[in-house]
């Protein structure tokens, strides 16, 4: 199965709803999910602390649709809420790449609006 | 903008949401959809935000740092109170446990996400509903409850200037009176008035207004004026009657009456004269034979007919010394119980039945009433009025208010009052109100009330209308009498009664003299006064009455005249 790394039709529906704003959503995404991987890179062995950055990344991911990016957070979400711990690293890496595959997309969807 | 769905009026909406992104494009789509939006990254700050801007909705993200949703929305729900702030929560969780959690919280709703900006503003707007119709609630129940206080202020103020005009006749200081009512009876309809007569009789009223609240209440005020007003005059039951009738029709929307029984009851002459319009029957008790005469109702109620129509016939019973007259409202026999079964006249029969103690008789009809509902109404009136010895006579001082100063001592008048006024009028209260122009007379305007009637209804019963007092000496050739004295009177074409009034000065004051002449055959004087005081229960008593309360009595022209004498000494 082909994985989608971004919904083309949720950046033209957003950009319909933001109009003008829509830029500074892409930016405002890209500052905050950048946040959002070092801060999974550092909590790396805190399973909690993991799953409410997952948790939070997972959202805004999914609003700006971040298909794969979103459910690989609601994957570690759910890993880090079970009892038994396990290994969550493998995921924060794999979170990391997906998140450095989506970035040149974005920028690319942002330069078409550059002032 | 096809997606946003068209927006009533403008709210203020807080978006507590710890993702930048995330906030950045609710924020714009609830600005697009036309409101004013406040943000905040945390619960700890939405909480200050609404403290501060109180919004009219919130959007609030589960999952924060500092304080998270459930918290600030506790908070937030405890600050709004009564109000509807709704509270939408945005979640990406998916736990149903997680989700009743918000629920428990004081969430309102959830708005998943990824954002649906249609299903947002649809939500918004059934939320915005919903606080609407709190609001509305809020605003008419406070409504409800202003108008309600006002309500029972009125009713309070209402009942404190109506006790002190219906209680203040002698309802509570008569010892021969029990009753029962409710205390807000009066706002049932129910009235209940006493006094007595200048000669000392009593008159009692039992009245029940159509209809509940106020509006029953207000024709309780010119009723009672009536009734105490003409009652101390010295009027009687007839002419009270009609100044009710007269009044009520006047001032009452049609739909509204009053049904009424009004009883005279007269310790001296050992009677009761009653008037009963549509109330329940009452009844005359006689304690020695434990029989019950019931007082039916013959009438329509007071304020239904024009005064030509209105019919003032009452009915005269005799009573003994003990004998008790019992009236009571249609709230004792209308006490329905749980299947709309009314208590009615025979179970209060049967109470009567049972009934050996006769103080004991309220207790048991309210026992019997309490057994068969589960409770007491609260729109019951009863009363009893023991027919008791020795009621003293009473001046009618307090009617007066000027000093004396220009009180007529020497004249003279003279009347003459024919068949058809004879029919119709009863000119005692006038005659009364003339004498008390004289202030030295006032003091005994009991006893000259007593005697003037007496002499005065001796001259038209015995005299015009030739009625032998002796039928009234059993129950039955007593209530033969009343039977000929009104058929009598109906029939009347001739005949007179002549009073006349002569006032001199003397050295200590001054004299009235009361002349009374009939037209009728006279009776032989001395038979009659030789008569012993006591020889018939109910025939004799009127002169002797007269003989103990005026210093003289004499008889002339045989005995189609009499004159008595009244004297009174000159005010210090």
């Amino acid at each position: 199965m082909a994985e989608i790394h971004l919904d083309p039709k949720v950046l033209s529906g957003l950009q319909e709803v933001m109009e003008g704003e829509y830029p500074k959503l892409l930016d405002t995404f890209l500052d905050d999910s950048q946040k959002r991987v070092e801060a999974l890179r550092t909590a790396r062995d805190d399973a909690k602390a993991l799953g409410l950055i997952a948790h939070s990344f997972k959202g805004s991911s999914g609003n700006l649709g971040a298909v794969r990016l979103a459910e690989l957070c609601r994957q570690l979400e759910d890993r880090s809420a079970k009892p038994v711990p396990v290994d969550l690293g493998e995921l924060v890496d794999k979170i990391d790449q997906e998140f450095a595959r989506v970035r040149p997309l974005y920028e690319h969807e942002r330069q078409r609006f550059q002032l | 903008m096809s997606v946003l769905a068209p927006v009533l009026e403008p709210l203020t909406i807080l978006i507590a949401e710890d993702s930048a992104a995330d906030l950045l494009l609710l924020s714009t789509i609830i600005r697009r959809q036309g409101h004013q939006v406040l943000t905040a990254s945390n619960g700890e700050e939405a909480v200050e935000v609404f403290t501060r801007e109180r919004p009219q909705l919130v959007l609030m993200d589960a999952l924060m740092p500092v304080m998270d949703g459930f918290e600030a929305v506790r908070r937030i729900k405890q600050l709004a109170g009564e109000a509807l702030v709704p509270i939408i929560f945005l979640t990406s969780l998916r736990e149903s446990e997680a989700l009743a959690q918000c629920l428990d919280a004081g969430g309102d709703d959830f708005l998943p996400k990824p954002y649906n900006p249609l299903i947002l503003a649809a939500k918004i707007n059934a939320m915005d509903r919903l606080r609407r119709l709190q609001a509305t609630v809020l605003q008419q129940r406070d409504l409800i409850a202003r108008h309600h206080d006002y309500l029972l202020h009125e009713q309070r103020v209402a009942k404190a200037v109506f006790d002190k005009v219906a209680h203040s006749g002698c309802i509570n200081a008569a010892p021969n009176i029990r009753y029962l009512q409710s205390p807000y009876a009066l706002f049932n309809g129910d009235l209940l008035l006493a006094a007595y007569t200048p000669s000392g009789d009593m008159h009692v009223l039992l009245g029940d207004f159509t209809g509940h609240g106020l509006p029953a209440a207000v024709g309780a005020m010119p009723l009672a004026e009536v009734f105490y007003g003409m009652t101390a005059k010295g009027y009687g039951l007839t002419q009270i009657l009609r100044e009710m009738n007269a009044k009520l029709k006047r001032i009452l929307p049609v739909d509204m009456f009053c049904c009424a029984t009004l009883l005279c009851l007269s310790a001296q002459r050992r009677v009761v004269e009653v008037w009963n319009g549509g109330m329940p029957e009452g009844y005359v008790h006689e304690i020695t034979t434990g029989k019950r005469t019931p007082l039916m109702s013959r009438h329509l109620p007071l304020g239904v007919l024009l005064a030509e129509a209105f019919d003032d016939r009452t009915e005269v019973w005799p009573m003994a010394v003990g004998d008790r007259v019992f009236l009571l409202s249609d709230g004792v026999l209308d006490t329905a119980d749980a299947n709309e079964q009314l208590f009615g006249a025979g179970r209060l029969r049967q109470v009567f039945a049972a009934n050996r103690e006769p103080d004991h008789l309220f207790e048991e009809i309210e026992l019997a009433l309490a057994a068969f509902r589960g409770e007491v109404r609260d729109d019951v009136s009863m009363v009893e009025i023991t027919l008791q010895p020795g009621q003293s006579l009473r001046a009618t001082g307090q009617l007066y208010a000027d000093s004396g100063q220009s009180s007529p001592l020497d004249w003279s008048v003279s009347f003459e009052f024919r068949a058809e006024t004879l029919k119709r009028y009863n000119p005692l209260p006038y005659l009364l109100q003339l004498l008390l122009e004289i202030h030295g007379l006032r003091e005994q305007s009991g006893a000259l009330y007593s005697v003037m009637a007496e002499l005065y209804s001796n001259a038209l019963e015995h005299g015009v209308l030739g009625l032998d007092s002796r039928l009234k000496r059993d129950a039955q050739g007593f209530a033969e009498y009343y039977r000929l004295r009104n058929d009598r009177l109906a029939r009347l074409n001739s005949g007179y009664v002549r009073v006349h009034v002569q006032v001199v000065p003397t050295e200590v004051g001054g004299k009235m003299t009361l002349r009374i002449e009939d037209s009728g055959a006279g009776f032989d004087v001395e038979q009659v006064l030789a008569r012993p005081l006591d020889i018939d229960r109910l025939s004799g008593r009127g002169l002797s009455l007269v003989r103990q309360l005026s210093s003289d009595v004499r008889w002339s022209d045989g005995g189609r005249s009499v004159c008595v004498e009244f004297s009174w000494e000159a005010l210090a």
